[in-house]
């Protein structure tokens, strides 16, 4: 049955990460970018599913935790996209872009974790 | 017209985007099966270094690492989104990581910053040896 939980909330979170980044950030941005698109869409998906699990903070339903918490922002949200497209920038003569990528994800999802977890 | 990309040269076309989605939900499936299968296995207690997710978002980028390294444009099209966006994003997380360090920074900050930038600094040169590994490997 936890298996079953997990399973359902990544079937749902991963495809809407890949959603999110392709068909609605991506649109969102057309014509607003010139040269090395920054990566916007991971960068909406982490600070998002970071919210949403610090919201689920305090929360004592485990099959609640299982489906949204462990499967669906779990899977929604991703280290090694971030990391990919950190290095990618760095080694493609982008360093500033590099950093200002991995101070985002970490101040806006860290950020992003401690207000939903306040507001719980 | 002679084809211009060696994507036309294979022959491949962009596949429907409702398999692109199944590759990546099942995918997802997968990775996140694996991660909860880890965490399962090393539970950290309340105050403690998140090991589990520290070592499942460091193994998952050096496996993107190595898997982006191999992949050209003649592998199949649905490659990179089963194993790169949907089992290797499935495996690794960001909102855990930032709602642990989260809990850690009240009463444990060391471990809390120690975990925080521990981690995205592992992780990046995770990638980086991965690449390396995958390049080193088919020369």
């Amino acid at each position: 049955m936890n298996l079953l939980l997990i399973a359902a909330g990544a079937a749902v979170g991963a495809p809407l990460r890949y959603l999110t980044d392709k068909h609605l950030v991506h649109r969102l941005l057309v014509g607003t970018t010139t040269g090395t698109p920054f990566p916007w869409g991971t960068l909406t998906v982490n600070v998002l599913g970071s919210f949403l699990l610090g919201l689920m903070t305090g929360t004592t339903n485990h099959p609640m935790t299982l489906l949204l918490g462990v499967g669906f922002c779990g899977a929604f949200t991703t280290y090694s996209t971030f990391a990919a497209e950190t290095t990618a920038l760095a080694t493609t003569g982008h360093p500033t872009k590099a950093a200002l990528n991995v101070v985002l994800n970490l101040a806006a999802g860290l950020s992003a974790a401690i207000l939903g977890a306040t507001i719980s | 017209m002679a084809p211009s990309s060696a994507l036309e040269r294979a022959g491949r076309v962009a596949p429907p985007l409702a398999a692109v989605l199944a590759v990546i939900a099942l995918g997802g499936v997968v990775g996140s099966l694996a991660r909860y299968g880890l965490a399962e296995a090393f539970p950290h207690s309340a105050g403690s270094f998140p090991g589990a997710t520290f070592g499942t978002n460091v193994l998952g980028c050096f496996l993107i690492g190595v898997l982006l390294a191999r992949l050209t444009p003649l592998s199949h099209p649905l490659l990179r989104p089963f194993l790169g966006t949907g089992i290797l994003g499935g495996f690794t997380t960001f909102s855990t990581f930032a709602v642990d360090t989260d809990r850690l920074l009240p009463d444990h900050v060391v471990v809390a910053l120690l975990y925080f930038f521990g981690t995205v600094l592992t992780a990046l040169v995770a990638t980086l040896l991965g690449e390396l590994t995958a390049k080193g490997v088919r020369r």
